[in-house]
């Protein structure tokens, strides 16, 4: 189907998505060697904080508790966006959050937006519904500009362009900007892209920005980052648009405390991020003149409904979950079809997506070998191997009787009477004839998956059961 | 003190194709004094259905594990993973039962339950060992299995690279997402093959399966022997590979 807003249009399923991505042996080097660099470094500064498994389990508490009461809370921050001179925007789906923009900016006269890294903009597909209507998005995130200057796809939720290496960034800046840089050298790099971002940042009208979280009782919107980009886009134009998904909220000022400690050292594994901006309204004189509060849903209401899999929308999009999975690490973000790759993308795509038949979603929660890391990491405890395995059963409820589930019956038929299964392992264990070097390499289907790449071992003579039965019986 | 009554529960993985580790167990666990018994009326533990997606099945096993593990005083599982399976996700399925809050990984048993470290093992060979996911983060084992070998006697323990990293069988994982799997489990090869150990240990015979059909496969000389055998093994009656 595809027609969804959340997965690309046209990925395929993730097993096959992730063997083209295997492949490529440059991906995997970038991976792994930035993976590692930040997981590493992330592990220091956690384990500096003699709090941290308090501060995980308020940050736990307290977006819960938002989501328990997210109706009040929503209608709280209405309330103290409105009193302070902004005005709010309600978006059931990402068409809708689109045209509210799309109005805004023309409204505002202008044929262009800059814009601050956002994974909301990014979901609904906000800067070709935009360029559909004749207006141009930039994107000020160093990261987000090369994905968009490269015509590529995402492929992390914080450091999207984590895939490409700073000779392949040179070729992209040479290619696409007027000023182009001479050298791979990093600071050459970032110099090509501060000239590049700098005229666009002083002739920008209109700003639109996502939100790392928004406070119920003041009304503030606080967005966090490491350049300052995002601050030149929060500061300098006349109107501000932030498209914000509705689980963002906190309910007091006093909550951000424990937030801003678990955000950056997940995330970027740095003790405090640069910068931190934040905004209430309208201030006369000072900053944006206007400003938009759109409230986006897109999906979300509906994972909200599920007693397991709404712990999903705890997630402060920190990505440590990415940092420390060894699939992602392998075979990069693309493979998973969405703005949210990794382990929180593969609970949160589908829910937000909320179909079980469509092939792309549901193959999503299957992306996972369950070790664990990506709970063991999480800065607010999304347990998210429980929503993995709760996620394969209505998937494969969605698909109904197929081969493999008959399999699985069986399976489950054998093991539920002990002579039976004792039966079944003497006639397995007739297979040891047809492999005398004790190892076999190679099964019929849907077993080849498993001896393209490994042996296996050949049943033994006799099974333990058979053993104690004969001497201890 | 009485000896304590122990229900062996083999898993069915270890019970048809590792025979060789339940015997150990037996056999490690009699030395430490205990009453060992296995029920012939076990059989799996639903992993493989649960994580699949396949509930239902699952939670009939887990309702038969109760019944057949009840009145033990600790159930011993020579594997992480299906201990985990027991104690942690049982109770989700069926309730809370002793038998399941009385199952333990064999490392825990020994050194939480037994109080022992050196259970006067002899194995005079270079080792590495490799944690095996749920074994770590499901049960939290922690150093237990490496304060266990380190006791052994004869035994040269190599520290293995990013050990803590999933070999990538993760069950129908490693046939549902059949390349990612062997990329996950290329790198475990390559950090045991960096240590030079002439064998891979791991309370997990299903992990030990895939790593071990992987170094088979490429004809690398490197052995895979689950932790009960190692444990087991004596100067009168060492360990021999089972055929």
């Amino acid at each position: 189907m595809g027609s969804n807003p959340v997965t690309w249009l046209g990925s395929p399923v993730f097993p096959k998505a992730a063997k083209a991505a295997l492949a490529d042996t440059q991906l995997r080097r970038n991976l792994r060697k930035a993976t590692h660099t930040i997981r590493d470094k992330r592990t220091r500064v956690v384990s500096e904080l003699p709090d941290w498994e308090e501060l995980r389990r308020a940050g736990e508490a307290i977006k819960d508790d938002v989501l328990s009461n997210l109706d009040t809370y929503l209608e709280r921050i209405e309330a103290a966006v409105t009193a302070r001179g902004g005005v709010v925007h309600w978006a059931r789906d990402a068409r809708e959050a689109n045209e509210i923009v799309l109005r805004l900016a023309r409204e505002a006269g202008t044929d262009e937006v800059v814009k601050v890294k956002s994974m909301a903009t990014a979901e609904i597909g906000l800067n070709e519904a935009l360029e559909a209507g004749g207006i141009r998005a930039i994107e000020t995130d160093l990261a987000e500009l090369i994905v968009q200057l490269g015509h590529d796809r995402p492929s992390h939720i914080l450091v999207p362009a984590i895939h490409r290496n700073r000779s392949e960034i040179k070729e992209i800046f040479q290619r696409e900007m007027a000023e182009k840089p001479v050298s791979d050298e990093p600071r050459e790099l970032a110099e090509a892209a501060r000239r590049h971002l700098r005229r666009k940042f002083l002739s920008a009208k209109v700003a639109v920005s996502g939100a790392n979280f928004g406070v119920a009782d003041t009304g503030s919107i606080v967005v966090v980052e490491s350049e300052g980009n995002g601050r030149m886009c929060l500061t300098l134009p006349e109107v501000l648009i932030t498209v914000m998904g509705i689980e963002k909220l906190v309910p007091t000022w006093q909550d951000l405390e424990v937030f801003l400690q678990l955000l950056p050292r997940s995330s970027t594994a740095e003790r405090m991020n640069p910068y931190t901006s934040v905004w209430t309204g309208v201030t006369p004189g000072d900053g944006p003149q206007q400003f938009h509060l759109v409230l986006l849903d897109n999906g979300r209401t509906d994972a909200l409904a599920d007693r397991v899999g709404r712990q999903a929308l705890r997630c402060i999009r920190c990505s440590a979950c990415l940092n420390v999975c060894p699939v992602y690490e392998r075979t990069g973000g693309q493979a998973y079809g969405s703005v949210y790759p990794g382990p929180i993308g593969a609970i949160l795509s589908p829910q937000l997506v909320n179909d079980m038949h469509d092939k792309q979603a549901a193959s999503l929660p299957y992306a996972s070998s369950l070790c664990g890391a990506c709970y063991e990491v999480c800065p607010v405890r999304i347990n998210i191997p429980e929503v993995l395995v709760h996620l394969r059963a209505e998937a494969v409820e969605a698909k109904g009787r197929t081969p493999e589930s008959v399999g699985m019956a069986a399976l489950g038929w054998l093991f539920a009477d002990a002579r039976r299964y004792e039966n079944a392992q003497k006639v397995g264990s007739l297979a040891r004839h047809l492999a005398p070097s004790g190892r076999i390499s190679s099964l019929p289907w849907p077993g080849s998956k498993w001896t393209s790449t490994r042996d296996v071992p050949t049943p033994p003579a006799e099974s333990f059961r058979t053993w104690w039965r004969r001497n201890r019986g | 003190m009485p000896a304590p009554r122990v229900g062996l529960f083999a898993t069915c993985l270890t019970d048809t194709f590792y025979p060789s580790t339940a015997r150990a167990v037996v056999r490690l666990l009699e030395r430490l004094g205990c009453d060992v018994d296995f029920p012939m009326d076990q059989t799996c533990c639903g992993q493989m259905h649960y994580n699949t997606g396949y509930r239902e099945e699952a939670r009939s096993l887990a309702a038969k594990y109760a019944k057949v593990f009840d009145g033990y005083d600790a159930i011993v599982a020579p594997s992480g993973s299906c201990g985990g399976m027991v104690r942690e996700i049982h109770p989700e399925l069926h309730g809370t039962s002793d038998a399941f809050a009385r199952t333990y990984e064999l490392s825990e048993f020994i050194v939480d339950v037994l109080g022992v470290t050196d259970v006067g093992a002899y194995f005079p060979h270079r080792v590495t060992y490799h944690p095996t996911c749920h074994s770590l983060r499901m049960l939290g084992v922690g150093d237990k299995p490496l304060a266990l070998l380190r006791a052994v006697r004869g035994l040269d323990l190599a520290e293995l690279p990013a050990a803590d990293t999933c070999c990538g069988f993760g069950g129908t994982f490693a046939v549902k997402n059949a390349d990612t799997s062997t990329a996950m489990l290329g790198d475990k090869m390559r950090n045991v093959l960096n240590t030079g150990a002439e064998v891979l240990c791991a309370g997990d015979n299903s992990c030990l399966m895939h790593i071990g059909g992987g170094l088979s496969r490429l004809r690398t000389g490197v052995r895979t022997v689950h932790l009960a055998e190692i444990l087991a093994s004596t100067e009168e009656e060492p360990w021999a590979a089972t055929p």
